[in-house]
């Protein structure tokens, strides 16, 4: 195991962050050996990418508080704007000074003006003598802003003039950033997934009090035999963890078991495990309705999860437009004469097709069609005369705000505009079926 | 309700939200349509008053139906951050990922009530749980910035005092100048549950009383489904990583179901939240206990006849669901008729009659003599009655006042019994008269009910009920019967509970029966001969068929026929009824009109038929013909009827000119008539142009001089 060893950090704190961040050593020690001695001119950006919760945030947060290294953590999704972002650098800055009276609201629009109260900033606390570091959490987002932003944040160094280091950290790769207009390349640095080894390493290293390390170990390990599968998000399976523990320690708390008795553990954990995977996992019922089921020793089956609640209660003429807006949706135009007319004949489907209407239109997804074919085959499917009144027309508006059509083409557009239906066919045979409509028999697909 | 507008179509009526102020108005113009001699003051005042008890009692009645929601909602709320609050140190606790609890309002399709939820629902949160609420449309919120403005504008003001609230401007700027982002509502947070505990004001300590120390912020996001992905990711990934400063809670209000929330949020964002569903009650449910309140009660003189009570639970079922605009159209039924109807003034509570009926114009009587069902009335009596009934009006407010009486008696009756038949027919299989008591009621109402066939169908299926069913509706029937207002019940409570002990005694002597059975059966088993057991199973047999009645059966006649007899006495029509017109709306052709607006059919009859809107004796036309004195574009119109989907612009332009020149033909020259006029061309364009903003036609790029027809059908 590499210990991390740099002749700057005292030693002490190094040991602390190497207990800190189990598993992510090397990189660690990557970055220590960029970031140089404290008074040194560092690279002038870092950009650190990886997947969802391999760490990125975690460890830069606890390198550079345990090093006590001057520096600002933005998280680029809760300053959505340029603006936003470059005030609160400027805020984290000056609260990071010694002299805390400095706390007035300072407005920046442009880079030009942040470089500007940047060199300000620092020059005001003596910073110079170190290495300020910045890191910009979630950076896609910087893609987002205005151009100049990315490309100014990877020199600021050179902007400002100023013993100064940008981290990028994001989940997706530099190719992906890069301006067509080209910028300077920032020096990028990998995190890859934690391995079922270091997930089993970390989860264990916070066991409760109350057990011990080794069986809190051996309920992680059966943990991750279910759950890695789906989940390698660490931060989940920490909360699967915690909450399905009670469940675990069960048998032992009522004596059944000793700590050591793996196996009657394990078989009293698996199938609860199995049954959270399909409810609290997905998000089908809440952790604190689990953790609630779990108190009262209910069977999950009694409560029902989000996905059970599928049925939509609809107006009657709303179902029917629903029906037509499916039909027109999946059926071709051409075979609206043969389905809705009274007098077609008889038409084969293998003479009648052509050659691209051979693959079904259900694996094709939606076609939009206009308002008129909708209305047609409404007024042709619906047993009694509907009056084109304005509560029809409204109702296709409603349907459209409950996402189950969907606008084609822009907004305001007034003559001649075009739908989609988005429902599926479950949802529709579900809703024909409460108006007795047949609709299979008129699916060109199921002809 | 009338508008400015020359043109026929649906309009909007905001109710002004000063009203009284206005109503004085209204007064004068429910006064100015009509003779003074009418009492329309009195009228107005009437329904304006009923109008508000039986809003009140809408009220009311949604309170009652939404309770069991907010309480489950409310205890939500109470749970979901106070399990934080208590044990921060336990394991549990520091170890699991703090999620934002979310509740999953579900609350049904029409959309258009969910704003009266949701006023009530925060007005309920604002006197329980807490006062920082949110309520945020996705119309107002296209991306995360107008989302945190309109979040940040909306809590931070409910501590701004009304009058600072006035000039708007200044807390316009102030909201730029404060940065939207999550770290000043923190700050904003911390600093008022701060000043809420230093501060010792008796108004504030009450209130903080009742919330507690830190009550959690709610974001209610009114419509889910029209919310953008992004916005939403956005706004909860950037909450929850300030869940620890800021106690959040987030409602989410559904209108289809909760699937929309996985289709919306990938699994990275909603393993962020903690669902909750929570389910409100169904509209049609609302929409029944609505009926049940207002119209099968006799609180309210007002009632609505069968055709515009069916349109009325026409559009509801058909095309909106939606309560509110129930309640509106039955305002504007009584609107309608007590703003048409003279003698809507007697339209009012029983005590009040008298006094109304006494003070009757001559005018009055003279319109109570028009009314059809008295002039039946007056037929049906003797000769002197009838000159006396005619003539003198006194007698006349005599006899009136004893009518109307009789009205209110037979409301009451007739409400006990449809429930009481109503116990009946809904346990039937199939519901031939229909399972809810509305259906019921529009049958009653329509015609006599015993002379319909599903009527004498749901009479044979009762007659085949079984017993334990049957006692169990008679003792609804009686519960019904002793609760209800109606005086001549006595009997008819006495003459059930009779059936009742008839039932229990049969049920002692069947015991008896079924031993005497056994031993037949016992009988049965003796004989081993063939021929014997044939013969006797025939007998059997032949004894079922011939058998006479038990004594049950008896019974079950019995009380369907009573049941019969009751309905065939109370449940006459309205119609009926002597001066039901007064209590009685029902011309559905007026409110089909007003809430069924036909757009297409309004402007083709207007384009078609000038004359039906602008009333000018030249445009009377007979059909077919085009007038050329109509206006240009109706002769634009109806020449673009007959063409096919393309429209040749040049010969639409020589056919109108030649429309327009018809009567200026003789006086002009007929060497002209070659070259089309100027003025002429302008017109036809600006008629065209006319044409294309209404939508009839649009520019056309398969053809050059061509446009494309957008409409089919005569309508």
């Amino acid at each position: 195991m590499p210990n991390l060893e740099h002749s700057a950090y005292p030693a002490a704190a190094l040991l602390q962050l190497e207990s800190l961040v189990p598993c992510r050593e090397s990189q660690v020690s990557t970055l220590l050996s960029i970031f140089g001695e404290r008074q040194q001119f560092s690279f002038p950006s870092i950009f650190i990418y990886g997947h969802t919760s391999s760490g990125k945030t975690y460890v830069m947060q606890n390198l550079l508080s345990t090093l006590q290294l001057p520096h600002v953590f933005v998280n680029c999704v809760e300053y959505f704007t340029s603006r936003l972002l470059l005030e609160e650098i400027l805020i984290q800055l000056q609260s990071c000074s010694s002299e805390p009276e400095q706390t007035s609201h300072v407005r920046c629009d442009t880079f030009n003006d942040f470089v500007r109260l940047f060199k300000q900033a620092v020059v005001s606390q003596e910073l110079q003598d170190q290495t300020l570091y910045i890191v910009l959490d979630r950076a896609e987002q910087l893609r987002e802003m205005e151009a100049n932003i990315l490309p100014a944040f990877l020199r600021l160094q050179e902007l400002t003039d100023r013993n100064v280091t940008v981290v990028l950290l994001s989940e997706i790769v530099w190719e992906l950033f890069r301006p067509n207009t080209g910028c300077f390349e920032p020096f990028t640095l990998y995190f890859p997934d934690y391995s079922i080894g270091h997930l089993q390493k970390i989860l264990s290293q916070n066991h409760p009090p109350e057990y011990s390390a080794d069986f809190y170990a051996a309920y992680i390990n059966i943990l991750l035999g279910v759950f890695y599968m789906v989940c390698r998000d660490l931060k989940e399976l920490q909360h699967l963890a915690v909450l399905n523990f009670s469940k675990y320690c069960e048998p032992v708390v009522r004596g059944e078991a000793n700590e050591r008795d793996t196996r009657k553990l394990w078989k009293n954990i698996e199938p609860h495990l199995k049954k959270a995977m399909q409810t609290v996992y997905l998000r089908e019922i809440s952790s604190s309705q689990w953790e609630r089921l779990q108190r009262d020793d209910g069977e999950p089956g009694q409560l029902k999860g989000l996905s059970a609640h599928t049925h939509v209660e609809l107006p009657y003429y709303s179902k029917f437009l629903l029906i037509a807006a499916y039909l027109a949706s999946y059926n071709p135009v051409r075979t609206d004469k043969r389905f809705f007319l009274k007098h077609h004949g008889k038409i084969r489907k293998t003479n009648f097709m052509k050659k691209h209407e051979k693959t079904s239109n259900h694996l094709l997804g939606p076609k939009p069609f206009p308002l008129d074919r909708l209305l047609a085959i409404l007024y042709s499917i619906v047993d009694n005369r509907v009056a084109p009144t304005a509560n029809i027309f409204s109702q296709i508006t409603s349907l459209v705000t409950l996402q189950l059509l969907s606008m084609v083409g822009h907004n305001d557009q007034l003559d001649g505009p075009r739908y989609k239906c988005t429902v599926s066919l479950d949802f529709i045979r579900a809703i024909a079926r409460t108006v007795n409509f047949d609709i299979i028999k008129y699916l060109y697909d199921f002809l | 309700m009338s508008t400015c507008s020359v043109s026929k179509g649906c309009f909007v009526f905001k109710p002004s939200p000063k009203k009284r102020r206005v109503s004085q108005k209204t007064a004068i113009d429910f006064r100015e349509r009509n003779n003074a001699s009418e009492d329309s003051e009195l009228r107005f005042v009437t329904c304006q008053s009923l109008w508000n008890q039986i809003k009140s009692e809408t009220e009311q009645i949604q309170e009652d139906l939404n309770k069991q929601l907010f309480d489950n909602l409310l205890s939500f709320l109470r749970r979901s951050h106070s399990e934080f609050q208590e044990k921060t140190t336990e394991w549990t606790c520091q170890m699991k990922s703090r999620e934002i609890p979310t509740a999953a309002l579900v609350l049904g399709v029409n959309v258009t009530d969910h704003d009266l939820t949701f006023r009530s629902f925060s007005e309920v949160l604002q006197n329980n749980i807490t006062p920082y609420i949110a309520l945020l449309e996705a119309k107002d919120c296209p991306d995360i910035k107008n989302l945190m403005q309109k979040l940040m504008g909306q809590l931070m003001n409910c501590y701004i005092d009304v009058d600072s609230l006035e000039d708007e401007d200044s807390v316009q700027v102030s909201q730029n100048r404060i940065r939207c982002s999550m770290t000043s509502l923190i700050n904003w947070y911390e600093n008022v549950t701060k000043k809420t505990d230093s501060e010792t004001p008796s108004k504030k300590r009450t209130s903080s009383s009742r919330h507690w120390q830190s009550p959690p912020v709610v974001v209610i996001f009114k419509d889910m489904e029209s919310f953008t992905t992004k916005v939403l990711q956005d706004f909860i990934v950037i909450s929850s990583q300030h869940i620890h400063e800021l106690p959040l809670v987030l409602i989410f209000g559904i209108a289809t179901s909760p699937m929309i929330i996985h289709s919306l949020l990938p699994h990275s964002v909603s393993s962020l939240l903690c669902i909750e569903l929570f389910q409100s009650l169904s509209c049609k449910e609302h929409l029944s206990t609505i009926i049940d309140k207002l119209l099968l009660t006799t609180q309210f003189p007002f009632k609505l006849g069968e055709k515009v009570l069916q349109v009325l639970i026409n559009i509801f079922l058909y095309h909106d669901f939606s309560v509110q605009n129930f309640i509106k159209g039955f305002q504007l039924c009584m609107v309608e008729h007590f703003y048409s109807q003279p003698l809507s003034v007697l339209c009012c509570q029983v005590v009040d009659t008298k006094k109304r009926v006494n003070s009757l114009s001559h005018d009055q009587c003279e319109n109570i003599r028009k009314l059809p069902s008295f002039r039946r009335y007056v037929e049906s009596q003797v000769s002197e009655k009838q000159i006396a009934l005619l003539t003198a009006d006194n007698f006349l407010k005599e006899i009136i006042q004893k009518l109307l009486e009789d009205l209110h008696v037979y409301h009451e009756n007739y409400v006990s019994v449809l429930r009481c038949l109503h116990v009946f027919t809904s346990s039937l299989p199939k519901y031939p008269l229909g399972k809810q008591i509305r259906e019921l009621h529009c049958a009653c109402l329509e015609n006599r009910v015993w002379e319909t066939e599903e009527y004498e169908s749901s009479l044979q299926l009762a007659r085949m009920l079984n017993k334990s069913d049957l006692v169990t509706m008679l003792q609804q029937c009686v519960e019904i019967f002793v609760s209800s207002s109606g005086k001549e019940f006595d009997k008819t409570v006495e003459k059930l509970k009779e059936f009742l002990t008839q039932f229990q005694k049969l049920e002692a002597e069947a015991i008896q029966e079924r031993d005497v059975s056994v031993s037949s059966q016992k009988e049965l088993q003796k004989k081993t001969d063939l021929y014997h057991l044939q013969k006797t199973l025939l007998e059997l047999k032949e004894s079922r068929r011939s058998k006479k009645l038990t004594k049950f059966e008896m019974l079950r006649f019995e009380v369907v026929d009573y049941i019969d007899s009751l309905v065939r006495t109370y449940l006459v029509p309205a119609d009926h009824k002597t001066l039901h017109e007064i209590v009685y709306f029902n011309t559905a052709s007026v409110l089909r009109g007003h809430l069924n607006a036909a757009p297409r059919i309004a402007l083709h009859t207007a384009l078609n038929n000038p004359y039906c809107y602008l009333k000018n004796q030249a445009l009377k036309s007979d059909g077919g013909s085009i007038s050329n004195k109509a206006p240009d574009i109706c002769i634009v119109y109806k020449l673009h009827l007959e063409c096919g989907r393309l429209i040749n612009l040049v010969d639409w332009l020589e056919a109108f000119s030649t429309v327009v020149m018809a009567v200026e033909g003789p006086n002009a020259d007929a060497a002209s008539s070659d070259q089309v006029d100027d003025i002429i061309h302008a017109r036809f364009i600006r008629a065209v142009s006319e044409l294309e903003l209404l939508g009839f036609i649009k520019p056309s790029k398969q053809k050059t001089d061509h446009v494309a027809r957008l409409t089919w059908g005569a309508c």
